[in-house]
């Protein structure tokens, strides 16, 4: 299986290039990819660099440009896929019925992933996509279990890729909204979720609050630690309990489904994180890299060795992880 | 819990039906139910939607299949009598497809013969091309070259995505392909995100496979308050609605500036037959439609927004409603 890594930039690319994994992604610096946070992505020049880099130790380049865009702002995706085809990237990532289109028919050898974003979660929609695009591969949102998964994959004329690590989308990506109904800007419209521009963290005689557009996400008491309030990890009150509604902050973590994701015939597995530092990605793509090297050396005897299982969770979200929707009582 | 409606039977003389015909545009439409309401309470709902003033009705199962008050057949002969009523009937798919059997109920839907099929998923799009199809707001096309490819595959209607705004709204407009129809929800809480989880059997500490149809204890959902008691988002199933309602009645004036075909109404638990006539009388001009907005703000469970519509935040309410 593939390792697919996340590069926010030059730094996170060449260190997941230089832990071990088989492809990296990335996107252009705005808004016509779903990680448009300020500091992160590529400026043209180091996208050329980090497409040198990569190639040159047989690392694979994906470009993701998988938000979407409105009639005014086409011409700027456009481009975006236009110089995505001159780099010659192995792969672009885009979600958008628009934009597929024109990458397919402005440029026929260019190769097409669809995005997580596109919300494709049954194989008649990735049907479509092949019959129309001739989409390659597809990243399927984290709402699938894993039989689901399965079925998937043995019906779909297309590659699949999961996610294996990284933090928990817990919405059908593509089809979420919540950030913008309290900022104006969703993962869709803007590139992001939660922007850090409408976070206000307030002190109060008790703690500290956190608000989103306004909007009260969490509530500390003094002492207890902060963590980004990302709108579908917040406590709110539901009748009379007040709780994680929706999920708790927590990251997802998919490694001991290994060997069933490999039995499938997934193809790839992802890890999240654009956003997050080299440090992450170097910790994160070193372990994931030793349990598929582990796994492919003798795959009837896989598990994930405590240490991988430490170190990974030293990285994520709220200190803990979970297979989330891949086991059905997560559900 | 009792709902709103008391006719039963066939309606004679449809006075709402020859009035809507009549009716300067935009028409009516009538969204699907999205919550979990009994079967003698939707059969009683439609009995009385028969005789309201909207031109389209949307009907079926769009959100999880494990509800099944209704079977495909008695969604069908709702749809059936709403016809001889004079409606015309959309049957809506479900909007997020995983298991084979989801597909299998799907592919019975897309090919029923009879009805135009609304699909909230790709997967449907799929099943469809090819023959006349609407899309729900669910799929997302974003701007015009998404149009157009759909159009080209049998696109007869698209439903505007609720986080665009008028703005992006009018840009559609202007290049939308000839005969493709344009919706906008006008009344309804906001679909915000579709989950594998469950909301309402977490809220009951009960495992999604045993969820026993909790939710058709919430008729209207069940809200999510903030810490500091403001009402923020409302839990139906799988699904996450906003706590508000978009209300875009007051902007009737500007929809039909921008040649909008069809303004939607989401069912709510109750008064939806008032929301129906509020936007009636307006669309008629025998009330303002500011006055009308004010109105039908009075009837939603937890207040009203149109963020989106200005190109705010969603939970805005930008519009001074009038009293």
């Amino acid at each position: 299986m593939e390792l697919v890594c996340p590069a926010g930039n030059l730094p996170s690319l060449k260190t997941a290039v230089d832990h071990g994994a088989n492809a990296v992604y990335f996107g252009f610096r705005d808004d016509t990819n779903a990680r448009h946070f300020a500091g992160l992505n590529f400026a043209p020049n180091k996208m050329a660099e980090g497409v040198e880099y990569a190639r040159g130790r047989g690392v694979r380049v994906f470009i993701a440009l998988n938000t979407y865009p409105r009639p005014d702002g086409f011409g700027r995706w456009q481009e975006a896929v236009d110089r995505a085809a001159d780099l010659g990237v192995d792969a672009l990532i885009a979600a958008d019925l628009g934009v597929l289109d024109y990458a397919s028919s402005k440029h026929p050898g260019l190769t097409l992933h669809l995005s997580v974003q596109g919300s494709a979660t049954n194989y008649e929609a990735l049907r479509f996509y092949h019959e129309h695009f001739g989409v390659r591969r597809a990243v399927l949102p984290r709402v699938l279990s894993m039989s689901q998964i399965r079925h998937v994959v043995e019906n779909s004329p297309l590659e699949i890729e999961v996610f294996a690590f990284g933090s928990l989308c817990v919405m059908v990506e593509g089809r979420c909204i919540l950030s913008s109904y309290a900022t104006g800007r969703s993962p869709n419209t803007y590139g992001a979720c939660s922007p850090a521009s409408h976070v206000e963290w307030i002190e109060t005689p008790d703690g500290l609050d956190t608000r989103l557009g306004g909007v009260l996400i969490q509530r500390h008491p003094k002492g207890e630690n902060v963590g980004y309030p990302t709108l579908c990890k917040g406590t709110f009150r539901v009748g009379d309990h007040t709780y994680h509604a929706i999920e708790e902050p927590t990251s997802l973590n998919a490694m001991e489904l290994l060997p069933e994701l490999a039995a499938a015939g997934v193809k790839a597995v992802k890890i999240e994180g654009r956003q997050r530092s080299p440090v992450y990605v170097g910790q994160v793509t070193k372990v994931w890299r030793q349990a598929l090297d582990a796994f492919a050396r003798d795959p009837e005897h896989f598990t994930p060795r405590p240490e991988w299982t430490a170190e990974l969770g030293k990285v994520s979200e709220g200190a803990q992880t979970t297979l989330g929707a891949y086991h059905r009582p997560w559900q | 819990m009792t709902p709103a409606t008391t006719p039963t039977g066939k309606p004679s003389g449809n006075p709402g039906v020859t009035k809507a015909a009549s009716r300067p545009g935009p028409r009516l439409s009538l969204g699907p139910i999205g919550y979990y309401w009994p079967k003698d309470r939707v059969d009683a709902f439609y009995a009385q939607v028969a005789q309201l003033p909207v031109d389209i009705v949307y009907l079926g199962e769009t959100l999880c299949s494990k509800r099944k008050e209704l079977k495909f057949e008695d969604w069908l002969a709702i749809g059936e009598r709403l016809l001889e009523s004079g409606k015309e009937v959309v049957l809506s798919t479900l909007s997020l497809l995983e298991a084979e059997s989801e597909l299998i109920r799907l592919r019975f839907i897309c090919d029923n013969g009879r009805f135009l099929v609304e699909a909230n998923d790709m997967g449907a799009v799929h099943l469809l091309q090819g023959r006349p199809f609407v899309v729900g707001h669910s799929v997302n096309i974003y701007n015009d070259r998404s149009l157009a490819l759909l159009a080209r595959q049998g696109l007869k209607r698209w439903v505007l995505p609720v986080e665009l705004t008028a703005e992006t709204l009018a840009d559609m407009q202007e290049r939308r392909p000839d005969g493709v129809e344009t919706e906008v929800l006008a009344y309804g809480r906001l679909p915000l995100a579709y989950s594998a989880r469950c909301f309402t059997a977490r809220a009951r500490n009960l495992p999604k496979d045993d969820c026993r149809y909790c939710c058709i204890d919430y008729p209207d959902g069940l809200v999510v308050a903030t810490q500091d008691d403001q009402s923020f988002l409302a839990l139906n199933g799988i699904q996450t609605l906003s706590a508000r309602t978009a209300n875009l009645l007051a902007e009737l004036p500007r929809m039909r500036e921008l040649k909008v075909d069809i303004l939607r109404i989401s069912p709510q638990a109750e008064q939806t037959d008032e929301i129906i006539r509020l936007f009636d009388l307006a669309l008629r001009g025998e009330l303002s439609p500011a006055e009308a907005a004010t109105k039908a703000t009075e009837l939603t469970p937890t207040g009203a927004c149109d963020g989106y519509w200005h190109g705010g935040a969603g939970m805005e309410q930008q519009v001074k409603t009038v009293q």
